[in-house]
């Protein structure tokens, strides 16, 4: 009994004894490999957010000369063996006292809510009819929404100048069936900027809240119903929730571009229409200041980007907590 | 300061992207990379020049100095022959960023006018550094039916009145009028025509010319550099502070177009700023030997004139004026007669830091903060 016992576990501790170095071997394989996996998210970030964000933030402690390129350097090599580093936080202090910068981030911050709200209020119904259509007519939908992008962004916004001028397809249109008298002003006003952001970003609200919607189980709705719930009632207990993940995805993939836009307000705005890109611009090219645009750039990331952040955590943790 | 259709932007974009087409072009010795304001040469210029030198030209535009700062200051761009105008040439030369013509490779350069190469030594002492390419005026374009529909035909067109006085701007406001987004020329003539010195640094004068322009800002479409040229030629704005070739453009399209518009340049009798364009070649060019043959090409007295002929700016090329077209020669908008040339102004460069203050003032004006 013993000796068939023995011998039965002895193939066993070979075949361990034999796969102990090459389980090693791959183990180690696969590390490097997942290792390798990891790494591209964050070489990405590194290269291409990071190396960015540091280059912009040693320039924004510099100061403005004549020269190429046009700002002092960072690092000044002396006789030591150590760089001196030669900083200035004049640029920052510049942004606290001028009123300007803060009425324009405040500023770009109204519009940008005030589109992703329009967005979110003609993407919903859109992402939601997209979601409830026959699969092949979602197809067709789906590529509705995504046509547009084949056009070239400048063009698109070219052409809501036509659309939108005193000489344009509407004023043309309302003077010659007789309902305007007088064109109405549309064009380089606020009003021509939303229309220009929403109209832009709405893709970018419709495609998140879809995948969200898609993916909703359809049972759920069902039991409500059998629970005596109103449509209505169902919408707002049951699908609304579901989707907020959708809701805050889309949100943010139309506010954070929304807040920055530079090409919208300076193509269809008025000059009343203060952005902080065009802020941004103007103390790039027009006042010649590196420094100072980059600084506006950094205070940007952190009043802009850094809540966002944070919310995004606390969402996560809420959903893990959830889960 | 030339007739740009094309936005900053597309232009930038499409600078971006010569960069990246010279990065593969540089191991080619034969080419050349030209940057140049758009619409600002005759449309077989390059052809011509291609064919006879054997080298292939990398032709890219851009329709601000703002924006072709902004890419020279970044450096390492690959260009080797750039059209700044005055006063940013000046400063760019301050910058160290341009070489030294080789005047011994450049024997068309008696053709060039000397009173223009003399006011062009104000940026430039001694024309070391750059070939005049051509000058104008910055002015006033109108569309003339609107204006007068709205002023009466036997208005005044020949005044800054038409911007500069709330009155008037604002019988116009509803047609749209428009200034350049430029602000020390737009500064400089408003100091003019409230009578004080264009030029001045003093910041009296400045404010003075920020409370005028501020009264005048509700009357005001936009701020803009090239966006009047299509608005103008289709009767979407009506008076525009702009660049004289560009009206020119603007006029031609309209006339062009199915809209009955006709637009008119004025250089308005209070004065108005002169300004000149400067071909020259940025330090590390990788292709200085063509650059130089480019200029002493365009010094052709012919090649001038065709330029001229195709784009209505006037040459600082002295010998092409016989073969300029008599509409252009004799048109007093493009060459003015003695009288108004001495009531023009140039465009110095500020020292920094009244440049400072007065670009904060016009992001003021610009904003109505």
């Amino acid at each position: 009994m013993t000796a068939t016992a023995g011998e039965r576990r002895k193939p066993k501790g070979r075949a361990t004894a034999l796969r102990a170095p090459f389980h090693a071997l791959a183990q180690r394989i696969g590390l490097s490999g997942r290792g390798l996996v990891v790494a591209v998210p964050y070489f990405w970030l590194i290269a291409f957010f990071l190396l960015p964000f540091i280059i912009v933030a040693k320039i924004s402690l510099s100061q403005m000369i004549i020269g190429r390129p046009p700002f002092t350097d960072f690092f000044v090599w002396s006789d030591a063996w150590l760089p001196e580093i030669q900083a200035y936080l004049d640029n920052y202090r510049w942004l606290l006292q001028d009123s300007l910068y803060w009425v324009a981030y405040l500023n770009s911050v109204k519009i940008a809510l005030i589109s992703t709200l329009f967005c979110l209020l003609i993407g919903y119904p859109m992402a939601y009819a997209i979601a409830r259509a026959k699969p092949t007519v979602r197809t067709l939908l789906l590529l509705m929404v995504i046509l547009p992008f084949w056009t070239s962004f400048l063009l698109r916004v070219y052409a809501w100048m036509g659309i939108l001028r005193n000489t344009g397809v509407v004023n043309n249109t309302l003077t010659s069936l007789g309902i305007l008298d007088q064109p109405i002003q549309m064009m380089n006003t606020d009003f021509s900027v939303y229309v220009g952001i929403v109209y832009t970003y709405l893709p970018f609200m419709i495609l998140p809240l879809y995948a969200t919607l898609e993916k909703l189980d359809g049972a759920l709705l069902e039991a409500a119903e059998d629970l005596g719930a109103k449509p209505w009632k169902v919408f707002l207990t049951v699908t609304l929730p579901l989707s907020l993940p959708g809701i805050v995805a889309g949100s943010m993939l139309v506010f954070i571009p929304a807040v920055g836009e530079y090409v919208i307000p300076e193509l269809l705005g008025g000059p009343d229409t203060l952005m902080i890109g065009r802020v941004l611009w103007d103390e790039f090219f027009s006042n010649r200041d590196w420094p100072v645009a980059s600084a506006v750039t950094i205070v940007l990331i952190l009043v802009l980007v850094i809540p966002l952040a944070l919310f995004q955590r606390h969402q996560a943790k809420v959903q893990e907590r959830e889960a | 300061m030339s007739q740009g259709i094309k936005r900053g932007l597309s232009a930038s974009v499409s600078a971006a992207a010569l960069i990246f087409a010279t990065g593969a072009a540089t191991a080619q010795e034969d080419t050349l990379n030209v940057y140049n304001w758009s619409d600002y040469i005759a449309a077989d210029t390059v052809p011509k020049f291609e064919e006879e030198f054997g080298v292939s030209v990398n032709y890219d535009v851009y329709d601000s100095n703002e924006v072709l700062e902004g890419t020279l200051m970044a450096g390492g761009t690959g260009y080797d022959v750039v059209v700044p105008s005055g006063s940013f040439f000046q400063r760019q030369i301050e910058a160290g960023i341009y070489q030294k013509l080789d005047k011994s490779k450049l024997d068309n350069w008696d053709h060039l006018d000397p009173q223009i190469l003399e006011q062009v030594a104000q940026y430039d002492p001694g024309n070391e550094y750059g070939v005049p390419y051509m000058w104008g005026t910055t002015g006033i374009g109108y569309n003339v039916a609107m204006v007068e529909e709205r002023l009466g035909a036997d208005a005044d067109f020949d005044t800054w009145d038409l911007i500069f006085d709330p009155e008037t701007a604002a019988k116009l406001a509803d047609c749209g009028v428009t200034l350049l987004d430029a602000p020390t020329e737009v500064f400089n003539t408003a100091r003019q025509y409230l009578g004080l010195d264009p030029l001045s640094t003093d910041e009296d004068d400045l404010q003075a010319a920020v409370d005028l322009i501020m009264e005048i800002r509700p009357h005001i479409r936009y701020f803009h550099s090239s966006q009047y040229i299509n608005d103008l030629a289709n009767g979407e704005v009506c008076v525009s502070m702009g660049w004289s070739g560009d009206v020119f453009i603007a006029a031609d399209r309209a006339e062009a177009g199915e809209r009955d518009v006709e637009v008119a340049y004025t250089i308005p009798r209070e004065g108005a700023t002169i300004w000149f364009d400067i071909m020259a070649i940025p330090e590390g060019a990788p292709h200085p030997d063509n650059a130089h043959k480019w200029l002493n090409y365009q010094m052709r007295p012919e090649v001038a004139a065709e330029n001229v002929n195709y784009v209505w700016y006037a040459t600082a090329n002295q010998d092409a004026l016989p073969m300029i077209d008599d509409d252009i020669k004799n048109d007093p908008a493009i060459y003015p007669s003695e009288e108004v040339m001495e009531s023009l102004f140039v465009d110095l460069p500020q020292e920094p830091r009244f440049a400072r203050v007065q670009t904060r003032a016009w992001t003021r004006v610009k904003t109505g903060q």
